[in-house]
């Protein structure tokens, strides 16, 4: 029976034994269980004081503690949910509309309405994402981790939309698509069942980088000074490093420990796409 | 002209149109009065509440229907005024703009270029060579992970505080003038260096990356295959591979640029480098709106202008749209 469901699922087999993913769903289960459990791990709060200033990392502060004795573990692991959170927001609806814009773009290519989603896409490609977003978020008061979630959004769909549309393009003149058109499907449904559906591993993976993206559009807007206007986050523990003269001060743990937690976040989600692109492009799976 | 240059500069015209429609609806979109505000804070100084008020009156235009208005900020930016700024009253917006968009050039401008160059030769080797691949890797991803200020963190704390090689702020020695004197330039390079070493690390991982699937896949393809079956040698397979496999980083480039210059406004911020990111954040942080919006428009228009060179690069490089000119002669 299991040798039966492998067959079916190849591609999952390939998948799932491919190193890369491997190594990369490893991380990425560490970082999340980092993320789930870490404030309960800490006998601290995020923004209360948890003892000397200036402490290296040690047993009872394991990344340390910022100047004024804020304990650095903490406000990573509370920063990283919300990091996360925002990250798979933005990365979600990223996707939604870039998926929505690419196929509709796509199936009618060549047309009038096509056109001019593209140009729309291209110019959104254009316009600086973070400049956008400073002058967005600037004049906008409170913002919680959902409005940040849609302004990032807004701003990370068009190079998804562009790539879904020339995969759309390849797949529309297939013969089923043909054959759904000559029954007289509705494009919804043609849409749906014949493009989407042949097309979920490639948006799977267009998902893992929208994430990517949209989590570092994010940090960066945090270190700004525009991130939530509430609660702590990845950018808003780095910023205070730097105002701070954490750097200067050698004070490693502060500046360094919460974005290499991010980092290797993104590495290891990164790790998982190239595997899955061996995994299910044969042709690159024989290298 | 041919018809993908028409596009294109179609495109760019609706985008620059685009980005000075949204930077005049923002502020009037958003609750609250920004001029009340405004005035308010500017209340106690000399001399301030006059001139700030006839700026407001000329950009704003609030006594007028929406579409005066909207006139009026478009002449304003054609004769380049963008009103004055608060923070640094009353020195015009322009003026800070003219002094911050060197040092984005001096750091940018070389960032891009040698990452973009470094990146594709690094990545085509990577791509070639499966166990320089396996070792090599990981690293790329590593770099292309990295947020930009945190490499920014990471290269100030190593090169600058452990090995103190280097300052980690301002764009000069403070004992310094400005000027063509053989101190200043070194001093300048010296504090260059990082802002744009930074820059040129986390671009290079993502060139390499993209390099070295292009090659990846270009010789798996028929056409490589073919050659393969012809007797060719693989350094020759290499060669094509590469040049059909830069077409797309080209393409790549153009599509980077504005995501590069968000990049460039965090690692100004660490190193407190006075580009234009620096003096966008000082505006966002002092509620400077003018300023904000003048160098969001400057920023714009630099990208425009860079992915403008970068398209007219692709059309001469590659064949498909070169035909496009001659066919319709």
């Amino acid at each position: 029976m299991f040798k039966d469901f492998w067959i079916r699922h190849e591609n999952l087999y390939y998948a799932l034994t491919n190193k890369k993913v491997i190594f990369g769903l490893t991380l990425v289960a560490l970082v999340f269980l980092l993320a789930a459990f870490g404030p309960s791990i800490s006998p601290y709060g995020y923004n209360e004081y948890a003892g000397e200033g200036y402490l290296p990392p040690s047993s009872d502060h394991y990344f340390g503690t910022t100047i004024d004795g804020r304990d650095v573990f903490t406000r990573t692991v509370y920063g990283l949910r919300s990091t996360l959170l925002v990250g798979a927001i933005a990365g979600t609806i990223a996707t939604l509309i870039g998926c929505i814009v690419g196929f509709l773009s796509g199936y009618f290519g060549g047309t009038i309405f096509d056109e001019t989603l593209m140009m729309l896409t291209n110019i959104f490609v254009v316009i600086p994402q973070l400049a956008l977003l400073i002058v967005i978020a600037a004049f906008l008061e409170v913002r919680g981790v959902v409005a940040m979630a849609i302004i990032v959004a807004i701003t990370a769909w068009p190079w998804t939309a562009r790539a879904v549309r020339s995969q759309t393009l390849s797949l529309k003149n297939e013969e089923y698509v043909s054959l759904s058109k000559v029954s007289s499907l509705s494009v919804g449904r043609i849409l749906r069942e014949d493009i989407a559906s042949n097309m979920f591993s490639y948006v799977f993976m267009v998902f893992i980088l929208q994430v990517n993206g949209t989590m570092l559009a994010t940090v960066q807007l945090e270190f700004l000074g525009l991130g939530p206007t509430r609660g702590i986050t990845l950018g808003l523990v780095m910023q205070n490093a730097v105002i701070w003269n954490g750097i200067q001060l050698g004070m490693w743990w502060w500046a360094i420990i919460p974005g290499l937690i991010l980092t290797i976040f993104i590495t290891a989600l990164y790790f998982i796409n190239t595997g899955l692109d061996a995994a299910f492009n044969p042709r690159l799976r024989e290298m | 002209m041919g018809k993908y240059l028409r596009k294109k500069i179609l495109m760019y015209a609706i985008t620059f149109v685009l980005a000075v429609t949204i930077n005049f609806l923002i502020p009037r979109m958003m609750p609250g009065d920004p001029i009340q505000s405004l005035l308010s804070r500017f209340s106690g100084m000399e001399g301030g509440r006059e001139i700030l008020e006839n700026q407001l009156r000329l950009l704003f235009n609030l006594d007028q229907p929406l579409w005066r208005q909207y006139l009026g900020y478009w002449r304003s930016i054609f004769t380049l005024d963008f009103g004055i700024s608060i923070t640094h009253f009353p020195t015009p917006v322009m003026q800070i703009i003219k002094r911050a968009i060197v040092y984005d050039l001096a750091v940018l401008m070389p960032a891009i270029i040698l990452s973009w160059i470094v990146g594709n030769k690094l990545g085509a080797y990577s791509g070639s060579n499966k166990r320089a691949d396996n070792v090599t890797m990981p690293f790329f991803y590593f770099l292309a992970s990295s947020p930009y200020f945190w490499m920014a963190g990471l290269v100030a704390f190593f090169l600058g505080v452990s090995l103190g090689l280097f300052p980690i702020s301002g764009p000069y020695g403070s004992l310094q003038t400005p000027g063509l004197n053989l101190g200043f330039i070194l001093s300048f390079l010296h504090h260059w260096f990082l802002p744009f070493f930074t820059m040129f690390l986390v671009q290079l991982g993502g060139w390499a990356i993209g390099m070295r699937n292009m090659i990846i896949y270009e010789t798996s393809s028929n056409y490589s295959k073919y050659m393969e079956t012809l007797g060719a040698s693989n350094r020759l397979i290499r060669r094509y591979g590469f040049r059909n496999g830069v077409l797309p980083q080209v393409t790549g480039l153009a599509l980077r640029i504005g995501r590069i210059v968000g990049g460039a406004i965090t690692v100004q911020v660490v190193f407190n480098y006075p580009g234009l990111g620096r003096m966008m954040l000082n505006g966002v942080q002092s509620q400077d709106y003018f300023l904000i919006q003048g160098i969001f428009l400057t920023i714009i228009v630099m990208v425009l202008i860079a992915n403008f060179i970068v398209d007219i690069i692709y059309m001469f490089i590659d064949p498909r749209v070169r035909l496009s000119f001659t066919e319709e002669e």
